[in-house]
């Protein structure tokens, strides 16, 4: 579904804050595979992100959607078939607009005909009914500005946003790292159920190492712009998060520096 | 009484301005300077053609002129980078000249004989018309801006002016609904010019000047009124802050000392004034808890 075939970006070239942010790095996505990703701060986890929805254009390398060649397309362009869910609950959703007319923009990605009233009932009927199936009570607030939501809440429209036009590919860039645990579960809860129900191909950047083994079809690691390691079935089902670190250790020949890996890696 | 009527008349003219600064200011959150520029593009390509015997066809003219004001701007803000501002400031300056030109090198037009919109109406005096059209004209645009902001573009443009990150992420164009939403705006603009044009029966280049001003001053008295909820009060709310404007105008040229070329000082000050009171209650409160902070110590 998703192969980037030896990507490489290099930012500031030329200047001394040069550097190589994904440095020839391949990585190959079939149809309905749940893919995690960890990495220290800096390994390119975002930038992989960013290149795959049209950020920047690549400097080598080329990236295919479902056998389309995407490399060059305009960001907007891309999104027809992506959606991203980012950290900040901020990003996702129009705050002075209500739930349904998000929605509703999201859904133009399915349904666009510019001069008809928006959102028509038939769609509000539907987002009503998506939106319950979190079981959070929203679909009685349909008419209220995301602005007055909670974190949790922002996000969970936020992913239906990405998924009421299933997309070839889901971004989550990790979307709970900003919410507090119980609603940070929560929300990791309905991604599980949306990417079963619609068998969304995923790639999900996290930093919890534990909810990145336990979540999806496949782990990989990024470092320094490249893959480190990529496990997948029973090597993975047989991982555990010591065994992660082992791994990387081994890997990098150096003792794992990243705080914020260290104080997560027993959640 | 013909005070009351003048303003009216005057007011909801310049409604039709309002509304389409609403758009720019409020609903993409880009105070658009090409305005200036477009207001009197639009006063002038009426008069010429009024003055050439079509006051219909002026009107449609003046607007598909301001729509095309309104997305050079725009292509400059996004298709060339340039800022927002700049953007305006090089259309309205480029507009000059080309207003000059539309006016065949004079700064001002007269239509004292031609046929305006005006005087067009059998069954009706000229002096009814000019109550008549002007309501009919502001009633008409309200309802069609509130509508076409209610379409599914509308809505797009809505979001641009609110996330714009999320908009390129549902899939939607944001140049595209940013170069559309200036040409609207202008539109509109240069539709109240070209009424003005008609209504007063000359057109004068420096009319335009601190128009942008006046078209603020009217959303901000407007909201001042009613909130700022949804966007279909927040045109009703221009087009009543227009007026209001025009009625505050009446009132000071007629009671105050100050002369009538004062008015524009006047309309700054007002509109410095209501974009300050945020900034102005925060520094009292802030100096209100540093009071409270020292009598504790």
């Amino acid at each position: 579904m998703l192969d980037i075939q030896n990507a490489f970006k290099i930012f500031e070239k030329g200047t001394a804050i040069e550097h190589t942010a994904l440095n020839h790095l391949n990585l190959h996505l079939d149809k309905g595979e749940f893919v995690t990703i960890i990495g220290s701060n800096g390994a390119g986890k975002s930038t992989l992100f960013n290149a795959i929805c049209g950020t920047f254009l690549l400097n080598e390398g080329r990236i295919l959607l479902d056998g389309q060649d995407i490399t060059g397309q305009k960001e907007h362009r891309r999104a027809l078939s992506i959606g991203r869910v980012f950290q900040d609950p901020m990003k996702g959703t129009a705050p002075n607009m209500t739930i349904e007319e998000n929605l509703s923009l999201a859904y133009s990605r399915a349904y666009s005909r510019p001069l008809s009233f928006a959102p028509s009932r038939k769609q509000i009927a539907l987002f009503r009914e998506r939106i319950a199936e979190f079981g959070m009570n929203l679909e009685d607030r349909m008419k209220t500005k995301v602005g007055r939501l909670s974190g949790g809440q922002r996000q969970a429209v936020t992913l239906l946003m990405c998924t009421i036009v299933p997309p070839k590919l889901l971004l989550l860039d990790e979307h709970t790292a900003a919410l507090d645990p119980a609603t940070a579960d929560k929300v990791m809860e309905i991604t599980r159920r949306t990417v079963d129900q619609y068998h969304l191909t995923t790639l999900m950047i996290t930093h919890n190492m534990a909810s990145a083994l336990a979540i999806g079809t496949r782990t990989v690691m990024m470092e320094a712009g490249a893959i480190l390691f990529d496990i997948s079935g029973e090597e993975r089902s047989g991982t555990t998060v010591d065994d992660l670190l082992h791994l990387y250790a081994d890997l990098r020949h150096q003792a794992l520096d990243n705080d914020r890996m260290l104080l997560q890696s027993k959640a | 009484m013909k005070l009351l009527i003048g303003s009216l008349q005057l007011g909801l003219l310049y409604g039709i301005l309002a509304l389409g600064i609403y758009i720019s200011f409020r609903i993409l959150s880009i105070p658009d300077l090409t305005t200036e520029g477009s207001f009197a593009f639009g006063l002038s390509v009426s008069a010429a053609i009024t003055a050439a015997g079509h006051p219909v066809l002026a009107i449609f003219a003046a607007m598909a002129a301001g729509a095309l004001a309104g997305s050079v701007t725009g292509l400059l803000q996004t298709r060339f980078g340039i800022h927002p501002i700049l953007s305006g400031i090089i259309t309205m300056s480029g507009l000059y000249s080309i207003n000059l030109a539309v006016l065949g090198g004079s700064p001002n037009l007269s239509l004292v004989r031609a046929a305006t919109l005006f005087k067009l109406f059998p069954f009706m005096s000229k002096n009814d018309a000019m109550t008549v059209l002007p309501i009919a004209a502001a009633l008409l645009f309200l309802t069609l801006v509130i509508l076409f902001f209610h379409t599914h573009v509308g809505m797009c443009i809505r979001a641009v002016g609110d996330n714009e990150d999320m908009v390129r992420a549902s899939s939607i164009n944001v140049n595209a609904c940013k170069v559309l939403s200036f040409s609207v705006s202008n539109a509109l603009v240069a539709l109240s010019g070209a009424l003005i044009a008609q209504y007063q029966g000359y057109a004068d280049i420096s009319s335009s000047t601190g128009i942008l001003v006046v078209g603020l001053a009217s959303v901000i008295i407007g909201e001042a009124m009613f909130g700022r909820r949804s966007v279909t009060i927040g045109f009703i709310s221009a087009v009543a802050g227009s007026l209001i404007y025009r009625y505050i105008i009446a009132l000071a040229t007629r009671y105050s000392p100050l002369p009538a070329y004062m008015l524009k000082l006047v309309s700054a000050v007002i509109v410095a004034l209501a974009l300050a009171i945020p900034a102005l209650r925060q520094n009292m409160k802030e100096a209100r808890q540093k009071e409270g902070g020292k009598a504790h110590a």
